[in-house]
């Protein structure tokens, strides 16, 4: 067992696909940083992206394989449809999931479609990393989630992971997929780490995971919510009051089974997503439950998302745009008196 | 020289194609088939020409204008006219269409409704083949109007940068939609756009379809020589509308009129002597292609419609709940 952080662990998968498979290559906008200064020491993988996240790659693997683009996510994007098609397994990184307008046409009208409209004949085994989420102060066009603008898609896969265990093994599963995989990093999440064995077996896409066992509320919480959940958990513990955690992980397929399983047990059901709310992964997942498990529903779904505005900048409104844990613990004493 | 057999291959298709194209226009005026549709005539000897000098297994992109593509590049007259007719043994299983009509197995990565989609996805395969040290063509098929988007610049500087030995060939048929290149144009040729890019283009007569094809065949052995992109730009024109339907008000008669005297198919038929082909010889061609369009459009006719589930399958390689849940 080795305690690893997110990014780590996506790095650790990272070299392990490489090293399994030649044909996987990474593309992306200075994932290794450098370029045009070969000439001087110490300039070539500088970046790694600018979280760090793929550093190393480059020097171990090499620029055939790992190749910085230039800012045309449309281009390289379209790019690795065409060289999934033909036999590699591109992985490209979004920088920040809100420039997913720049290229979004190449998701979601080739990558998605190409299969289906063509007839079966093709595949096009690629994954997109990006990074999301607000928290980091870094203003309304690098802090979104977007989560469900690909979940609503036809032909994509969403993962989204939260602790470095997972961020690792579905990624080995996503690299390995025969479906375009979007692959969402938090980054806030990249420094928090937990044990990762070193010899993770990939996670299958579509299964969830129960975080913490409860019995008088459901928590169903995306990505980066896990960890309000969990603190909200620990407070309502010290009151009696057992919360049951369930993190999807997957969003395209997601796994309805373990969360309809989670709410015949309580009855009680909060969805918390980092996302706005209008047709949100935390609606789809509350009108599921209201469709699929109404009889097992002691009052309506609670859901706690962000607010219908962009991410403001200023820490103080940043802040009060993000679900809390306050907001948890509130949903869920609200729900406990039910 | 043109070895023979080619030369009937080049015959044998602009005239399928010329034919195919003008039952679509029957079809689409008797409203007997579902769908859009965008017939290719005056482009025949592009589509012709540029594959005369490709293998079957080279990649292509097309358009939604793509039925003399996927003619020239080898796919069944039969699946390409069922899929038109949205039957279950269409060339996509019915759930393309006519603006979709591609075979992987033929080398085809797709025909695009997007404008501009296809040139990155191209410089893609032809990416993999430079990793893979592979060496089959790779070509982007795209009209003028696809020279004003984005993609097309990205896929264009990514090639140029990466010295990725892919063609792009830009079909100048003197319309984007509605719209005459020489009004949308910002250069005196519409291939200057390259210069940005530092990139090879040659500009040729897309109405002779030897023409087309002999720059082509250079162009191939000229990008894997020097490892570099080459854009081609072929001036035609469009005698179709942008749609089957369109009013082609915007196209004066006596453009038409003139352009008509460059006809591809007038040309080819006047240079088939030069070709060594007698009376006789074309005669023969030509009935062939008829007869092989119109059992095609026959046979489509007595396909089976797809089932109304069949539309579940293959959105996804692998997916572990229910589609349609």
């Amino acid at each position: 067992m080795t305690i690893k952080t997110v990014k780590d662990a996506i790095n650790d998968a990272l070299v392990q696909s490489f090293e399994e498979d030649k044909n996987v290559i990474l593309m992306g906008e200075d994932i290794a940083g450098g370029k045009g200064r070969e000439q001087y020491q110490g300039t070539q993988d500088a970046w790694g992206g600018p979280f760090g996240v793929t550093q190393g790659l480059y020097t171990k693997f090499g620029g055939e394989r790992v190749r910085d683009t230039t800012i045309a996510e449309a281009g390289f994007f379209g790019a690795a449809i065409g060289a999934a098609m033909t036999g590699l397994r591109p992985i490209v990184e979004l920088m920040y999931v809100d420039f997913a307008g720049v290229c979004f046409d190449q998701m979601m009208n080739q990558a998605a479609k190409v299969r289906y409209m063509f007839g079966g004949k093709q595949k096009v085994p690629m994954v997109v990393r990006t990074v999301v989420g607000a928290g980091f102060r870094a203003g309304s066009e690098h802090s979104q989630t977007l989560y469900s603008l690909y979940t609503h898609i036809p032909g994509l896969k969403v993962v989204a992971p939260y602790d470095a265990y997972d961020a690792k093994g579905l990624l080995l599963s996503s690299i390995k997929d025969d479906d375009p995989v979007i692959f969402m990093e938090h980054k806030r999440l990249y420094m928090t780490s937990c044990e990762v064995p070193d010899d993770l077996k990939p996670i299958p896409l579509g299964k969830g995971r129960i975080r913490r066992e409860g019995s008088d509320v459901t928590i169903i919480a995306i990505q980066r919510m896990n960890l309000f959940a969990e603190e909200a958990a620990d407070e309502l513990e010290k009151i009696n009051i057992s919360c049951e955690i369930v993190d999807p992980r997957t969003y395209s397929p997601l796994d309805e089974e373990l969360i309809f399983q989670s709410v015949k047990k309580t009855g009680k059901v909060i969805v918390v997503d980092e996302s706005n709310p209008k047709c949100s992964l935390a609606s789809e997942i509350s009108s599921l439950i209201s469709e699929k498990c109404f009889s097992d529903l002691k009052a309506a779904v609670i859901k706690i998302t962000a607010p219908h505005t962009p991410v403001p900048f200023s820490p103080p409104m940043e802040d009060f745009y993000i679900p809390s844990t306050k907001k948890i613990i509130d949903a869920v004493k609200k729900l406990k008196d039910v | 020289m043109i070895e023979k057999e080619k030369i009937n291959w080049i015959y044998k298709k602009i005239f399928t194609i010329r034919f195919f194209e003008e039952r679509i226009k029957k079809i689409a005026k008797e409203k007997t088939v579902p769908g859009y549709l965008h017939t290719c005539i005056g482009s025949e000897a592009i589509c012709v020409g540029v594959m005369a000098a490709l293998n079957q297994d080279d990649w292509i992109s097309s358009t939604y204008r793509n039925h003399g593509h996927a003619i020239a590049k080898g796919c069944e007259l039969n699946e390409i006219t069922s899929e038109i007719y949205g039957r279950k043994t269409g060339i996509c299983k019915g759930r393309g269409g006519s603006m979709h009509i591609s075979d992987f197995s033929k080398g085809m990565l797709g025909s695009f409704g997007i404008v501009a989609a296809g040139p990155a996805v191209v410089l893609g395969a032809a990416l993999q083949e430079k990793i893979n040290k592979s060496n089959k063509t790779c070509v982007s098929f795209f009209g003028d109007g696809a020279i004003h988007n984005g993609a097309f610049h990205e896929a264009a500087g990514l090639a140029k940068l990466w010295d990725i030995p892919m063609i792009f060939v830009c079909e100048n048929n003197g319309y984007a939609e509605a719209t005459a290149t020489d009004w949308h144009l910002n250069t005196k040729e519409l291939s200057d756009i390259t210069k940005a890019y530092d990139m090879l283009s040659y500009i040729g007569d897309g109405n002779n379809v030897f023409k087309v094809y002999d720059i082509s065949k250079k162009a191939i052995n000229e990008a894997k020589q020097k490892n570099t992109p080459i854009f081609l730009e072929f001036k035609n024109y469009r005698f179709s509308g942008q749609y089957e339907g369109d009013t082609q008000l915007y196209q004066p008669q006596e453009e038409i009129d003139k352009a008509k005297q460059n006809d591809p198919i007038k040309l080819a038929k006047e240079n088939s002597s030069k070709y060594g082909l007698n009376k006789n010889d074309l005669e023969k061609i030509i009935n062939e292609a008829k007869e092989e369009v119109d059992k095609a459009f026959d046979f489509a006719d007595t396909q089976p419609w797809p089932q109304p589930e069949d539309a579940l399958e293959e959105v996804y390689v692998n997916y572990p709940v229910e589609i349609n849940r």
